[in-house]
Protein backbone atom coordinates (compact mmCIF):
# COMPACT_ATOMS: atom_id res chain seq x y z
CA UNK A 1 0.00 0.00 0.00
CA UNK A 2 1.38 3.66 -1.13
CA UNK A 3 1.89 5.84 2.04
CA UNK A 4 1.93 9.13 2.21
CA UNK A 5 2.19 12.46 4.78
CA UNK A 6 -1.80 12.55 4.12
CA UNK A 7 -2.25 9.65 5.68
CA UNK A 8 -0.02 10.37 8.50
CA UNK A 9 -2.20 13.02 9.56
CA UNK A 10 -5.38 11.93 8.85
CA UNK A 11 -5.50 10.49 12.30
CA UNK A 12 -6.13 12.17 15.31
CA UNK A 13 -3.55 10.22 17.03
CA UNK A 14 -1.21 9.81 14.70
CA UNK A 15 -0.91 14.20 14.93
CA UNK A 16 -0.56 14.30 18.75
CA UNK A 17 2.68 11.89 18.15
CA UNK A 18 3.88 14.14 15.28
CA UNK A 19 2.96 16.90 18.38
CA UNK A 20 5.18 15.29 20.77
CA UNK A 21 7.74 14.10 18.33
CA UNK A 22 8.20 17.84 16.95
CA UNK A 23 9.41 19.07 20.50
CA UNK A 24 11.98 15.96 21.08
CA UNK A 25 12.79 12.67 20.24
CA UNK A 26 11.32 9.85 22.16
CA UNK A 27 11.22 6.05 22.72
CA UNK A 28 7.95 3.96 21.99
CA UNK A 29 7.34 3.77 25.45
CA UNK A 30 7.64 6.76 26.30
CA UNK A 31 5.36 7.70 23.65
CA UNK A 32 2.77 5.10 25.02
CA UNK A 33 2.94 6.97 27.91
CA UNK A 34 1.01 9.63 26.62
CA UNK A 35 -1.85 7.69 25.36
CA UNK A 36 -4.63 5.81 27.13
CA UNK A 37 -4.63 3.27 24.26
CA UNK A 38 -2.93 -0.03 23.98
CA UNK A 39 0.85 -0.01 23.31
CA UNK A 40 0.07 -2.39 20.20
CA UNK A 41 -2.20 0.60 19.07
CA UNK A 42 0.33 3.30 19.33
CA UNK A 43 2.88 1.18 17.70
CA UNK A 44 0.90 0.52 14.89
CA UNK A 45 0.35 4.26 14.91
CA UNK A 46 4.63 4.52 14.67
CA UNK A 47 4.95 2.00 12.08
CA UNK A 48 2.47 3.88 9.71
CA UNK A 49 4.49 7.22 10.56
CA UNK A 50 7.36 5.74 9.79
CA UNK A 51 5.86 4.72 6.23
CA UNK A 52 4.96 7.60 5.77
CA UNK A 53 8.38 9.27 6.45
CA UNK A 54 6.98 11.72 9.10
CA UNK A 55 9.23 9.93 11.75
CA UNK A 56 12.87 8.60 11.59
CA UNK A 57 13.97 6.08 13.86
CA UNK A 58 17.40 6.15 15.10
CA UNK A 59 19.10 3.31 17.68
CA UNK A 60 21.05 5.15 20.26
CA UNK A 61 22.74 1.80 22.42
CA UNK A 62 19.78 -0.63 23.44
CA UNK A 63 17.34 2.33 22.73
CA UNK A 64 15.13 3.33 19.35
CA UNK A 65 14.33 6.56 19.29
CA UNK A 66 11.63 8.26 16.80
CA UNK A 67 12.67 11.45 15.29
CA UNK A 68 9.57 14.05 13.60
CA UNK A 69 10.93 14.77 9.42
CA UNK A 70 9.93 18.23 8.90
CA UNK A 71 11.19 18.00 5.75
CA UNK A 72 8.12 15.58 4.73
CA UNK A 73 5.45 17.77 6.43
CA UNK A 74 6.53 20.34 3.88
CA UNK A 75 4.97 18.35 1.20
CA UNK A 76 1.33 19.11 2.84
CA UNK A 77 2.23 22.98 2.27
CA UNK A 78 3.37 22.26 -0.77
CA UNK A 79 -0.01 20.89 -1.55
CA UNK A 80 -1.85 23.51 -0.06
CA UNK A 81 -0.30 25.75 -2.76
CA UNK A 82 -1.58 23.69 -5.28
CA UNK A 83 -4.65 23.85 -4.25
CA UNK A 84 -4.70 27.31 -3.88
CA UNK A 85 -3.36 28.16 -7.22
CA UNK A 86 -6.24 25.45 -8.48
CA UNK A 87 -9.01 27.97 -6.44
CA UNK A 88 -6.65 31.04 -7.69
CA UNK A 89 -7.08 29.75 -11.69
CA UNK A 90 -10.92 29.20 -11.09
CA UNK A 91 -11.39 32.67 -9.12
CA UNK A 92 -9.60 34.28 -12.25
CA UNK A 93 -11.78 32.80 -14.89
CA UNK A 94 -14.84 33.95 -12.68
CA UNK A 95 -13.34 37.33 -12.62
CA UNK A 96 -13.20 37.37 -16.52
CA UNK A 97 -16.69 35.57 -17.22
CA UNK A 98 -18.02 38.76 -14.37
CA UNK A 99 -16.27 41.60 -16.30
CA UNK A 100 -17.97 40.38 -19.46
CA UNK A 101 -21.93 39.92 -18.00
CA UNK B 1 -5.98 43.72 -10.06
CA UNK B 2 -7.28 39.95 -9.24
CA UNK B 3 -7.90 39.75 -5.54
CA UNK B 4 -6.19 37.74 -2.90
CA UNK B 5 -7.88 33.84 -2.29
CA UNK B 6 -8.00 32.85 1.49
CA UNK B 7 -7.99 29.36 2.46
CA UNK B 8 -8.28 28.37 6.13
CA UNK B 9 -7.89 24.36 6.56
CA UNK B 10 -9.37 22.97 10.32
CA UNK B 11 -8.65 19.32 10.01
CA UNK B 12 -9.40 18.33 13.18
CA UNK B 13 -13.37 19.59 12.62
CA UNK B 14 -13.09 18.33 8.69
CA UNK B 15 -13.25 22.12 7.61
CA UNK B 16 -11.98 24.17 5.09
CA UNK B 17 -13.00 27.51 4.14
CA UNK B 18 -12.31 29.48 1.24
CA UNK B 19 -12.81 33.02 0.90
CA UNK B 20 -12.68 35.54 -2.17
CA UNK B 21 -13.74 39.00 -2.97
CA UNK B 22 -14.85 40.20 -6.68
CA UNK B 23 -15.28 43.67 -8.51
CA UNK B 24 -18.72 42.73 -9.15
CA UNK B 25 -21.69 43.66 -7.73
CA UNK B 26 -23.44 40.56 -5.53
CA UNK B 27 -26.48 39.67 -8.23
CA UNK B 28 -23.72 38.71 -11.24
CA UNK B 29 -21.59 36.75 -8.23
CA UNK B 30 -24.67 34.85 -7.33
CA UNK B 31 -26.02 34.02 -11.09
CA UNK B 32 -22.67 32.90 -11.88
CA UNK B 33 -22.63 30.60 -8.96
CA UNK B 34 -26.10 29.06 -9.76
CA UNK B 35 -26.65 28.94 -13.26
CA UNK B 36 -24.87 26.19 -15.46
CA UNK B 37 -24.59 27.48 -18.35
CA UNK B 38 -22.05 30.33 -16.42
CA UNK B 39 -20.70 27.72 -13.66
CA UNK B 40 -19.73 25.71 -16.70
CA UNK B 41 -17.90 28.61 -18.03
CA UNK B 42 -15.39 28.94 -14.95
CA UNK B 43 -16.13 25.35 -12.94
CA UNK B 44 -13.61 23.81 -13.39
CA UNK B 45 -9.85 24.83 -13.68
CA UNK B 46 -8.23 25.05 -17.16
CA UNK B 47 -7.29 22.50 -19.11
CA UNK B 48 -10.21 21.00 -17.44
CA UNK B 49 -13.80 22.20 -18.51
CA UNK B 50 -17.14 21.59 -16.52
CA UNK B 51 -20.24 20.71 -18.39
CA UNK B 52 -23.27 20.30 -16.80
CA UNK B 53 -26.07 17.88 -17.69
CA UNK B 54 -29.23 18.79 -15.74
CA UNK B 55 -29.41 20.96 -12.64
CA UNK B 56 -32.42 22.08 -10.65
CA UNK B 57 -31.49 25.17 -8.53
CA UNK B 58 -34.49 24.35 -5.76
CA UNK B 59 -34.06 22.49 -2.70
CA UNK B 60 -33.79 19.38 -2.68
CA UNK B 61 -33.38 20.05 -6.94
CA UNK B 62 -30.20 18.26 -8.68
CA UNK B 63 -26.96 19.39 -10.13
CA UNK B 64 -25.53 16.93 -12.38
CA UNK B 65 -22.11 17.61 -14.54
CA UNK B 66 -18.90 16.17 -15.25
CA UNK B 67 -15.34 17.52 -15.39
CA UNK B 68 -13.95 17.01 -19.00
CA UNK B 69 -10.06 16.27 -19.15
CA UNK B 70 -7.65 17.38 -21.64
CA UNK B 71 -7.26 13.37 -22.55
CA UNK B 72 -10.72 12.84 -22.86
CA UNK B 73 -11.94 11.85 -19.53
CA UNK B 74 -14.98 12.03 -17.88
CA UNK B 75 -15.67 12.58 -13.79
CA UNK B 76 -19.15 13.00 -12.78
CA UNK B 77 -20.12 14.74 -9.75
CA UNK B 78 -23.90 15.20 -8.68
CA UNK B 79 -25.07 18.00 -5.80
CA UNK B 80 -27.87 18.30 -4.04
CA UNK B 81 -29.70 21.39 -3.42
CA UNK B 82 -30.95 22.65 -0.29
CA UNK B 83 -31.03 25.99 2.19
CA UNK B 84 -31.26 28.39 -1.00
CA UNK B 85 -31.82 31.98 0.39
CA UNK B 86 -31.46 33.86 -3.24
CA UNK B 87 -28.89 36.24 -3.18
CA UNK B 88 -27.55 35.31 -0.07
CA UNK B 89 -26.24 31.59 0.57
CA UNK B 90 -27.06 27.92 -0.94
CA UNK B 91 -25.62 24.68 -0.02
CA UNK B 92 -25.10 21.15 -1.36
CA UNK B 93 -24.40 18.02 -0.63
CA UNK B 94 -21.88 16.70 -3.15
CA UNK B 95 -20.50 13.07 -4.13
CA UNK B 96 -18.11 11.79 -7.21
CA UNK B 97 -21.41 9.47 -9.46
CA UNK B 98 -21.45 7.99 -12.86
CA UNK B 99 -22.81 9.61 -15.81
CA UNK B 100 -26.61 8.74 -14.48
CA UNK B 101 -25.94 10.55 -11.00
CA UNK B 102 -25.68 6.94 -8.82
CA UNK B 103 -23.46 8.01 -6.29
CA UNK B 104 -20.39 6.34 -5.18
CA UNK B 105 -20.36 5.75 -1.42
CA UNK B 106 -16.64 4.72 -1.51
CA UNK B 107 -16.06 7.76 -2.28
CA UNK B 108 -15.59 10.64 0.14
CA UNK B 109 -18.17 13.37 0.10
CA UNK B 110 -18.40 16.87 0.76
CA UNK B 111 -20.69 19.63 1.95
CA UNK B 112 -20.81 22.73 0.70
CA UNK B 113 -22.06 25.92 2.26
CA UNK B 114 -21.46 29.34 0.68
CA UNK B 115 -22.41 32.60 1.67
CA UNK B 116 -22.63 35.39 -0.71
CA UNK B 117 -21.89 39.05 1.21
CA UNK B 118 -21.87 42.58 -0.51
CA UNK B 119 -18.45 44.90 0.07
CA UNK B 120 -18.01 48.56 -1.25
CA UNK B 121 -16.40 47.51 -3.97
CA UNK B 122 -18.53 44.43 -5.65
CA UNK B 123 -18.96 41.61 -3.52
CA UNK B 124 -17.43 38.33 -1.41
CA UNK B 125 -17.94 35.24 -0.87
CA UNK B 126 -17.26 32.77 2.04
CA UNK B 127 -17.15 28.69 0.61
CA UNK B 128 -16.95 26.23 4.16
CA UNK B 129 -16.88 22.72 2.89
CA UNK B 130 -17.41 20.00 5.35
CA UNK B 131 -16.39 16.52 5.03
CA UNK B 132 -17.66 13.32 6.85
CA UNK B 133 -14.15 12.14 7.92
CA UNK B 134 -11.29 13.39 8.37
CA UNK B 135 -9.93 11.10 5.22
CA UNK B 136 -12.17 12.27 3.37
CA UNK B 137 -11.09 15.56 3.74
CA UNK B 138 -7.54 14.05 3.09
CA UNK B 139 -8.52 12.65 0.44
CA UNK B 140 -10.26 15.13 -1.43
CA UNK B 141 -7.28 17.54 -0.49
CA UNK B 142 -4.84 14.94 -2.29
CA UNK B 143 -7.30 14.48 -5.28
CA UNK B 144 -6.84 17.89 -6.08
CA UNK B 145 -10.49 18.41 -4.82
CA UNK B 146 -12.65 18.67 -6.97
CA UNK B 147 -14.74 16.61 -9.90
CA UNK B 148 -12.38 13.84 -9.52
CA UNK B 149 -8.89 15.01 -10.55
CA UNK B 150 -7.56 11.54 -9.81
CA UNK B 151 -3.63 12.55 -10.78
CA UNK B 152 -0.78 12.65 -8.60
CA UNK B 153 0.83 15.73 -6.93
CA UNK B 154 3.36 15.55 -9.74
CA UNK B 155 1.21 15.60 -12.58
CA UNK B 156 -1.07 18.24 -10.57
CA UNK B 157 1.69 20.71 -10.51
CA UNK B 158 2.97 19.70 -13.99
CA UNK B 159 -0.51 20.75 -15.19
CA UNK B 160 -0.39 23.81 -13.04
CA UNK B 161 2.27 25.16 -14.76
CA UNK B 162 1.33 24.59 -18.23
Amino acid sequence: MRRDIFQAIADPTRRAILVLLAVQAMTPNALAEHFNTSRQAVSKHIKILTECEAVNQQQTGREIYYHFNPKKMKEIDQWMDSFRKLWEDKFDQLDDLLKNL
Amino acid sequence: MAHQTLIKRDLPNKKLYVTREFNAPLEKVWDAWTKSDLLDKWWAPKPWKAVTKTMDFTDGGIWLYYMFGPTGEKHFSRGIFNSIVPQQTFSYDCKFCDEEGNTNDDMPGMYWHNEFIPTPTGSKVEVTLSFNTEAGAMKIIEMGFEGGFTMGLSNLDELLEA
